[in-house]
């Protein structure tokens, strides 16, 4: 697959200027995701992009590479499509909260489900920005919107609780801000055979600013974020001198060193535990009292549905005595009239 | 034999098994017509089945019925039966209307107890009183007899034994047709090929059925021969609608080279279309069954933009779903078969029924102007050839194609002179060219056919960006421009306009000198065509067009119409096909019409009653 010219994040740039507001965070992800591109070293030509509609999925049209911006809550559905119909192609899906979570869910759990090698950048800012501010299925109960004046009266989605829960195999986090944490978990989706989800947080400064202003800039994520790393022990803080240890039958906080707490009690990460209990844990922790957990919380292999759909076929060929539309025909009852 | 028997020559005959829906009727009618169709006999066959899967045993609503007309130039399962098979009370009661004065009823006399009536909602212990049926009646204990017939296999329950009494009412009607069994004991056995035991019990009440309408045969005089026909040389085999259209996709797809993806999700009556196509493996047909309507129209437009040859099929319900998806294949302009085997509607309506109700739906039911191309399936094997046609449009027009089948041919079915694929015109997808790099645009058109060039993932040099929101026309960059909107919107309904060049003219079948025209469309071909060939053998001048193209209608519709004094559309729906000529066509001659929306296909009687009563009346 690797091309002899090294490719570069300009290769995946069609110099179509992103339309977002000023300070949106989708400028992030967008530069983050042509260096990510260009570090998988898939071509443009075999670098499929199906987006779906939201501010975020207007990212098909800033990017090189065979980019298809679809309709409302259906890019997974397409993806799907694609991929299993070409399996040689690098299949990305960008999307939005409401996109996977509200009219898409149905396609986003389904895919989930069945494991087709696509990755899905799911970009959420808690809001619906295109539409102008309407909050969404992962706004904070109580979030007061143009469509909620006196607050919401239901409770979010975790998109990591669905994304786990219909037995997704990868799950990292990322934040837009974050060029580099970003390029590493889109690079490791790409990796991932089979679904994978990225949760990019992104913050909408015209319509939601400061959602995510716990882990937004580079000081506050040093304090409330914990990067997760596979064979690594939890560590986070300035000086990584806090850990997350197990305490009964939940997780806590402890600074190393102190409480009779060692770096030998601090868990150490497994992105590659088939089970998903502890994966589940970590990515629903937030503050106050837990860091926000980012990286690559889970990441297991397990088939994908276009490999098992090129195996039946295989099977079934070689079992079967027929194979074009002749042989066909041979196979049923049929009499000839002379 | 005995002397005393009447043999009944007739051109055609109609055989309508029913029963219980679990009593297998489906099973034996399949039988009957495979026979009539390997002995020569043109077929037709419909089945009328309950959309229940087990209404409750002996009531009418759990009656399943199966027709076969047999005979020559047989082109619809036919109205009045010969001869009805009738397993219990019930499915006496609910047949009944397709009795004529000389049919001959079987029924098995066994399930026609107090209880069995009360079930069937008989309030007299005489059901045919009651029914005032005065026909001839073979009551025949088919129950008892299968339990004589195969009292020896000890090891098999009377639960199971009872289960043959469909073979047995098979073997009897074999016996007043003259229809050898060797034909149907070898269907038993291929049927049951993984259960020994069962075949031999079949095979064996099959003769006793046999026998006994040799043996008793004088509690009913008659039996009949059908006229035997000089068929068209060839290889035959007897297929349904949805299985001639399955058998067209891969026919289609190999013809193309192109890979076939069909995504869907299971809806009566489409589902079959789905069934056949996943057994395919060994043909590279990729099946995906969907997590809902939606994702199998959206799946097959990812798969189309991939490269493949995309189908997702559905009915109308689904069509609803779907028509989000189906306008972003218009906007995208890429190939896709939309396959729409109508029922009853609206709403869930009747899943299992037949209508022609989504005609204007095909048309026009989408946001926008979104024209798309929509043809109709006339009889079950003219499915094969529908859906090449389909897909070959779609392909080389870069457009979704609309097929319009419905519940009757769905599940009818006809003999088929299987075609051979040398004699199908090539299917070629109208894909960039090397030499384009550099110069092409999403949306750049051949000037003629104003079809746009498909660059499919994978091709060095054609990255691009398509998608829902209208292009420039020579960009392709996203454009609110007000004048190239109104061009694009021009451009996408004269794309669709230009199919018609290639498309054949309308040919009226019928008298050449009539005044008056017959217009149909799609399932209800046969019907129609039958009318008018008896109507023109009593010597009444009528003609038949039957449309298989709705949009583009073909180049010669309008001169077509125009040379009848008299129109007289006939559709399964309140007059859609009608409403759509006189928009297409003003000042037309007058337009009569023929609506039945009842479910069921036309009759007809019925229907030769209606057009001469407008010919003579109005």
């Amino acid at each position: 697959m690797i091309e002899e010219k090294k490719l570069t994040a300009e290769d995946f740039s069609n110099n179509v200027k992103g339309r977002w507001c000023a300070g949106c965070g989708d400028f992030g992800i967008h530069s983050s995701l042509k260096k990510a591109m260009a570090e998988i070293a898939i071509p443009p030509s075999k670098t499929v992009i199906i987006s779906g509609i939201g501010c975020s999925s207007r990212m098909a049209y800033h990017l090189n590479g065979y980019c298809f911006h679809t309709i409302h809550g259906r890019p997974i559905a397409i993806a799907s499509g694609c991929k299993i119909a070409n399996p040689d192609m690098n299949v990305w899906t960008i999307c939005g909260d409401g996109d996977s979570m509200a009219i898409g869910g149905n396609h986003f759990i389904h895919a989930l489900r069945r494991n087709v090698d696509i990755n899905i950048v799911l970009l959420n800012n808690r809001i619906y920005g295109l539409t102008k501010g309407q909050y969404s299925p992962t706004s904070e109960r109580g979030f007061v919107s143009k469509s909620s004046p006196y607050g919401t009266v239901e409770d979010p989605f975790r998109p990591s609780e669905l994304i786990i829960g219909a037995s997704g195999e990868f799950f990292a986090r990322c934040v837009a801000t974050d060029g580099p944490g970003s390029v590493a978990a889109l690079i490791a989706a790409s990796r991932h055979k089979g679904t994978a989800v990225v949760e990019v947080l992104t913050n909408c400064v015209t319509f939601n600013n400061g959602s995510f202003d716990r882990i937004y800039s580079k000081e506050s994520r040093e304090e409330n974020a914990l990067y997760l790393e596979h064979g690594k022990p939890m560590l986070f803080g300035k000086n990584k001198e806090y850990g997350i240890v197990q305490h009964g039958f939940d997780l806590k906080v402890v600074k190393v060193g102190e409480g009779g707490y060692t770096l030998k009690d601090v868990l150490v990460h497994d992105a590659h535990c088939t089970d998903r209990t502890l994966h589940t844990k970590l990515s629903s922790l937030e503050g106050p009292d837990f860091p926000l957990v980012l990286g690559v919380i889970r990441d297991v292999t397990i088939p994908t549905y276009e490999e098992e759909v090129e195996k039946q076929i295989q099977e079934v060929s070689a079992k079967k005595n027929y194979h074009n539309f002749a042989e066909l025909i041979k196979t049923q009852t049929t009499w000839t009239i002379e | 034999m005995k002397e005393d028997i009447i043999v009944k020559q007739l051109k055609n005959i109609v055989v309508l098994f029913s029963g219980d829906s679990g009593d297998g009727m489906q099973l034996a009618g399949n039988i009957f017509s495979a026979v009539c169709a390997i002995l020569g006999d043109d077929i037709c066959t419909f089945p009328d089945y309950p959309a229940e899967i087990r209404a409750p045993q002996g009531t009418i609503g759990g009656v399943s019925g199966f027709k076969i007309h047999a005979g020559k130039d047989v082109m619809t399962p036919g109205d009045l039966c010969n001869v009805l098979v009738a397993m219990n009370p019930a499915a006496l009661k609910k047949m009944k209307s397709f009795l004529a004065p000389d049919s001959i009823i079987i029924i098995d006399v066994d399930t026609f107890t107090p209880a069995d009536l009360k079930k069937a909602e008989f309030v007299t212990d005489n059901p045919f009183e009651e029914l005032g049926i005065t026909n001839d009646v073979i009551a025949a204990p088919l129950s008892t007899m299968c339990l004589h017939s195969l009292a020896k296999m000890e090891d098999m329950p009377n639960k199971n034994k009872l289960k043959c009494r469909n073979i047995m009412a098979l073997g009897l009607v074999c016996w007043m047709f003259e229809r050898p069994l060797n034909h149907a004991k070898k269907m038993i056995q291929e049927k049951f090929a993984s259960k020994p035991e069962i075949a031999e019990a079949n095979i064996r009440v099959l003769q006793d059925g046999y026998n006994y309408g040799h043996n008793v045969h004088a509690t009913v005089a008659v039996r009949y021969k059908i006229e035997p026909r000089t068929p068209q040389k060839g290889l035959y085999t007897e297929i349904n609608g949805n299985k001639a259209l399955a058998f067209g996709l891969m026919a289609a797809a190999e013809k193309a080279n192109l890979e076939l993806f069909l995504g869907s999700y299971p809806i009566t009556p489409a589902t079959d279309i789905l069934h056949e196509l996943a057994k395919h493996k060994s043909l590279g047909v990729k099946t995906v069954q969907c997590e809902d309507e939606i994702s199998g129209c959206c799946m097959a437009i990812g798969a189309s933009y991939a490269g493949s040859l995309a189908v997702t099929s559905t009915s109308g319900p689904g069509i609803c779903l779907k028509s989000e998806a189906m306008n972003l294949a218009i906007m995208a302009e890429l190939p896709l078969v939309i396959i729409d085997v109508q029922r009853g509607g609206p709403s869930t309506g009747l899943p299992t029924k037949t209508e022609q109700t989504d005609l204007l739906q095909a048309l026009f039911g989408r946001n926008g102007e979104s024209p798309m191309p929509v043809l109709s399936a006339l009889t079950p094997s003219d499915c094969f050839d529908t859906a090449y046609m389909a897909c070959k449009i779609a392909i080389e027009h870069m457009t979704p194609v609309i097929i319009l089948s419905d519940a009757f041919v769905a599940n009818g079915s006809s003999i088929w002179r299987i075609p051979e694929l040398k004699d199908y015109p090539p299917i070629t997808p109208h894909d960039v060219t090397a030499d384009m790099a550099g110069k092409w645009a999403p949306y750049l058109r051949d000037p003629q056919t104003l079809v746009r060039y498909r660059a499919v993932p994978g091709t060095e040099g054609f990255c691009h960006v398509i998608g829902g929101l209208e292009k420039d026309s020579n960009t392709g960059k996203i454009s609110y421009e007000p004048h190239n909107h109104e061009d694009m919107v021009e451009k996408r309904r004269t794309k669709v306009e230009l199919i018609a060049q290639s498309l054949p003219e309308l040919k009226v079948k019928g008298s050449p000198d009539a005044d008056t025209l017959i217009v149909g469309w799609g399932g209800t071909y046969g019907h129609l065509l039958e009318a008018v060939t008896r109507m023109n053998e009593d010597g009444k001048k009528v003609a038949l067009a039957h449309f298989q193209w709705i949009n583009p209608l073909p180049k010669n519709t309008e001169e077509v119409l125009r040379s009848y004094k008299k129109i007289i559309v006939a559709e399964l729906n309140s007059g859609q096909f009608a409403a759509y000529l006189r928009m297409k066509y003003q000042n037309l001659p007058y337009m009569y019409q023929i609506n039945d929306i009842q479910g069921q296909p036309f009759v007809e009687d019925t229907l030769i009653e209606q057009i001469t009563h407008i010919i003579n009346e109005k």
